[in-house]
């Protein structure tokens, strides 16, 4: 019998030895033990889908709270909890999450390996992530949901002012989800700098990996930041520590600064993977690769490192010293130059490309307008004087929905729309999609153009209700209106994609003759995604014709091609971590922990004992070259 | 319409400056955006589409990121400058001094003088002098708030262990409604205030009648309102000249002639006065004052001393 790693080994045999060694055992089993970045990937996509649409739930109550004034449908108290809920579950269990879980599904195919890095933690990762989010929801649904907001301004949310746990469940939630989304950005980073194709040196990257790059390094970053100051209000709350407390020589403002030294990248860690989406779809629609290259990722990078030198402008009314003032108003303005020149290019692609104008292009031009509006009022804000008045009223919420729906969510409804044909093997219903793209558009401006003058006739944002006559109540009127048919608008893209999956065009593997890796395997790709792995001569592969192979890994063994670093040279073969159900029982013992530790700080010393067994047995040294297929190794 | 809480409806010289600096953000900015949706609907409706033109795109790009850094530096030095002008506002007219303190969700303000027998302490309003500039110390007691008068000036937060300042220049009579721009828990939409700017000559006539004491009680139902706020109440609440000395809420020696209750939420009239002492909790839920027990007539009494105090 010859080799089963040889060039010649090809046809239904191969694939069928292939689909073999890395299957996912039947049923409910393999269900819950699979580490399959594709499965993985699209259940992480659902579930932040489904936060993003309880997110939305919460948004129209406030819609229909404050579309009168003096209203008194929901109480001060519920209120409070709501806006809180929406903050906390759009900003950590919706946008970073679906960014990285596209990511997840998308990365390891468009970079032409076969598996992500580290599987087992990737499945780690989702779990911890489900049960954070399953723990803040059925804690609000008991009704101690977080009431001191999405940023948890100390003292207000201190031991003093907030008794009781929901602000306890607010701080342990961070934790849960910082814990997925580190856990996420080193296996996203490891793959994209360590299992590219043969060939794909860092300059012939696709855009959309880039941007992927540059958020994991944001979020390692980061995230350390708001896990450091959620553990000192936790610890405040929890064991009598007095971080936070002026009179016990503590510092309110230091929450401020930590938290937004995480807050303002994060706003990034939303918008860098938009960037990448776009690009994406700019490249395949305009058939041309995006102009200006080298640009786009100098711009991102830069935009990357920039994020971590403005959170003070999150602070301008505080009462900082003025020489620091200029500095961040220079540098906040300056981000406006990479923004700047990132929206040229794409527009000069499309200039100077042959468009083709589908659903995902359209989603890309909804986008630009949009996101160009935010960005200026970004720039606004940015100014000190200005921001003094504009801080903190319905100018801000108006600038930051613009930035983060126009800037993200748009973006990210094209991707979905892309790249629906690779995750399902159908197309989206047209021209369903294109109408869709025109209600989002004009119900998102409807809804939060008025919030800009809302604001500036001095409207405070978190207020529950207002008074009438202050000339706030046409346009609260008008915005209550826009969110209604904006949430229509959100029904019908997740209609139409449900609907497609049964009833949708069969789609083949590349239905819109796009140029990157993640096209190349059949729609849905099989689970080891590429028969051979494919050697890169371009930034446009697939358009150079059939990409050529390079054979040799292990068929009957998952195994993986590594690469080095920057010239994407073949280096070594690694073995890939096999299913299993020991990173579910980890996140089981972890959520127990992180759960008790609301009640009591023992929970951490028996939590510690509980997850010690499921992490040991993970860990369980394997013998890589053992030559039994079964056995696993990580 | 009287615009009574707007950004873009400056009173003050503060609000003026920010309100050009807005301007000229607007028109910058602005231009920007048309030059974004004109090369954007050139690149969708453009009928010759030639190859190769990247030489071209190049040049362009080049000169595109010129032109951000030169608005962009515009705008920072036009930033900069409102910044001073703002710092030098009112330079040389010696201020009037007062000092705020927020707390859940109420705001007391003290007008300090050299004398201390005539400092003046009130809540939730702010009288100010026509033209003369006012320095606003800034304190909190127990989170953190923010004052924002958009009429007047730009916001600055009250943060507790801490003391931050704002100036404002008042150059148009009226009153304006100022309100809390930081959230401060469950009732921050009800942390008013009112801000009433009045001649020299009226706020002079203000201040005297804010020093004097409370008017002694005259008919039988306000002795028996008095009683009642210099006992049950006297544990919160001040009034000047009487036995009631709290400092937990608002002083009330001169509450008949503000112009709002509870922190700028209900006008300043008897029925709304009786059911505030009635049930706070149901006018102004967690609000900090707390439902005391008094018969109908005992609430009568009190709202009718209160009535009173001008």
């Amino acid at each position: 019998m010859s080799r089963t790693d040889g060039p010649d080994f090809t046809g239904p045999a191969l694939h069928e030895m292939l689909a073999r060694t890395w299957s996912d055992a039947p049923g409910l089993w393999g269900w819950i033990t699979t580490v399959d970045h594709k499965r993985v990937g699209r259940r992480y996509i659902v579930t932040a889908f489904v936060f993003l649409g309880l997110g939305g739930i919460l948004a129209l109550l406030m819609r229909l709270q404050l579309a009168t004034p003096d209203s008194g449908l929901i109480s001060a108290d519920r209120y409070n909890q709501i806006f809180s809920m929406h903050g906390t579950t759009m900003m950590f269990l919706f946008a970073v999450p679906v960014m990285e879980a596209m990511a997840i599904y998308l990365i390891p195919l468009m970079m032409g390996t076969r598996q992500i890095a580290f599987p087992r933690l990737n499945a780690f990762s989702y779990w911890i992530y489900l049960f954070g989010g399953c723990f803040l929801w059925i804690a609000f649904v008991l009704n101690i949901g977080p009431e001191a907001g999405w940023f948890s301004y100390v003292p207000l949310a201190g031991p003093e002012y907030s008794p009781g746990k929901r602000t306890d469940v607010w701080a342990q939630l961070i934790t849960f989800t910082e814990v997925a989304a580190l856990a996420g950005a080193i296996e996203l980073i490891t793959t994209i700098l360590k299992q590219r194709a043969p060939g794909m040196s860092l300059n012939r990257m696709p855009l959309f990996a880039w941007s992927i790059l540059v958020t994991s390094f944001m979020i390692i970053f980061a995230m350390p930041a708001v896990m450091l100051a959620s553990s000192f209000l936790i610890s405040d709350r929890l064991v009598g520590t007095q971080f936070y407390n002026p009179t016990e020589g503590g510092d309110a403002l230091l929450w401020q600064h930590l938290f937004w030294f995480f807050g303002h990248p994060e706003v990034y860690i939303i918008f860098i993977p938009a960037v990448g989406f776009v690009s994406q779809i700019t490249e395949t629609f305009t058939r041309r690769e995006v102009f200006g290259y080298p640009l786009m990722v100098l711009a991102v990078v830069s935009i990357g490192l920039m994020a971590f030198g403005l959170w003070v402008h999150h602070m301008f009314a505080t009462g900082l010293p003025r020489v620091g003032y200029s500095f961040y108003t220079a540098a906040s303005m300056m981000i406006a130059l990479p923004g700047g020149v990132q929206i040229f290019c794409w527009i000069a692609s499309i200039w100077s490309g042959r468009p083709r104008w589908e659903t995902p292009l359209l989603w890309v031009i909804a986008f630009i307008i949009t996101f160009v509006m935010g960005g200026l009022t970004g720039v606004m804000v940015a100014s000190v004087p200005l921001d003094l008045q504009l801080h903190d009223s319905y100018f801000v919420v108006a600038h930051f929905h613009y930035v983060l729906i126009g800037g993200a969510v748009f973006p990210l409804l094209g991707a979905v729309t892309y790249w629906f044909p690779k995750f399902t093997g159908r197309m989206m219903a047209e021209p369903l999609g294109k109408w869709n793209v025109a209600l989002a558009f004009i119900a998102f401006h409807l809804t939060f153009f008025p919030m800009h003058i809302t604001g500036l006739l001095g409207m405070p944002r978190r207020v529950y209700t207002y008074p009438a006559g202050a000339g706030w109540d046409t346009l609260n009127l008008l915005s209550s209106i826009g969110a209604f048919v904006f949430a229509a608008s959100l029904l019908l893209f997740i209609g139409n994609a449900v609907t497609s999956l049964r009833n949708g065009r069969m789609a083949g593997a590349n239905p819109w003759d796009a140029a990157s890796l993640e096209w190349l395997p059949s729609s849905p790709p099989p689970t080891y995604n590429f028969a051979h792995i494919p050697r890169v001569e371009s930034r446009t592969p697939l358009w150079d014709g059939e990409p050529a192979v390079i054979p040799g890994l292990r068929t009957d063994k998952r195994e993986l091609l590594v690469t080095t670093g920057v010239d994407a040279l073949p280096d070594i073969r690694d073995a890939s971590a096999p299913p299993n159900g020991w990173p579910l029982f980890a996140a089981i013992a972890t959520t127990i922990m992180f759960t008790g530790s609301i009640f009591t700080p023992w929970a951490v010393v028996w939590g510690a004992a509980l997850m010690a067994p499921p992490l040991i047995l993970w860990f369980w040294p394997h013998d890589p070259l053992e030559p039994k297929p079964e056995q696993g190794d990580e | 319409m009287i615009v009574v809480q707007s950004a873009i409806h400056p009173a003050g010289d503060h609000a003026t400056i920010t309100s050009g600096l807005f301007s000229l953000f607007l028109g910058v900015t602005g231009f920007f955006f048309l030059l974004v949706l004109l090369f954007l609907g050139w690149a969708i409706w453009r009928k010759d589409r030639g190859s190769a033109e990247d030489r071209k795109l190049r040049v362009s790009v080049a000169g595109w990121a010129a032109l951000i850094t030169l608005g962009l530096f515009g705008l920072t030095l036009g930033s900069y400058f409102a910044d001073r002008s703002l710092a030098f506002v009112g330079g040389g007219q010696a201020p009037i001094k007062i000092k705020m303190t927020a707390q859940q969700w109420w705001w007391e303000v003290e007008y300090q003088s050299d004398d201390p027998s005539r400092t003046i302490i009130t809540a939730n309003e702010l009288h100010l002098p026509l033209g003369r500039p006012a320095e606003i110390q800034l304190e909190a007691d127990d989170v953190i708030h923010s004052l924002w008068i958009p009429n007047l000036a730009g916001k600055q937060d009250l943060i507790p262990g801490r003391t931050t300042d704002m100036a404002v220049l008042p150059r148009h009579l009226g009153h304006y409604r100022a309100q809390c721009a930081e959230f401060c828990g469950l009732q921050h939409a009800h942390m008013a205030l009112d801000v009433l700017v009045e001649t020299p000559a009226q706020f002079a006539a203000w201040r005297s009648r804010s020093l004097q004491a409370a008017p002694a009680p005259t008919t039988a139902e306000q002795k028996r309102g008095y009683a009642i706020l210099t006992g049950q109440c006297s544990g919160c609440h001040a009034i000047s000249g009487t036995p009631a000395f709290g400092t937990v809420g608002p002083d009330l020696t001169h509450v008949a002639s503000r112009a709002s209750l509870a922190a700028g939420e209900l006008p300043n009239i008897r029925i709304w006065l009786e059911r505030w002492i009635a049930d706070p909790q149901g006018v102004k839920p967690g609000s900090h004052m707390p439902r005391v027990p008094l018969s109908a007539a005992d609430i009568r009494a009190a709202a009718a001393y209160l009535e009173t105090l001008r």
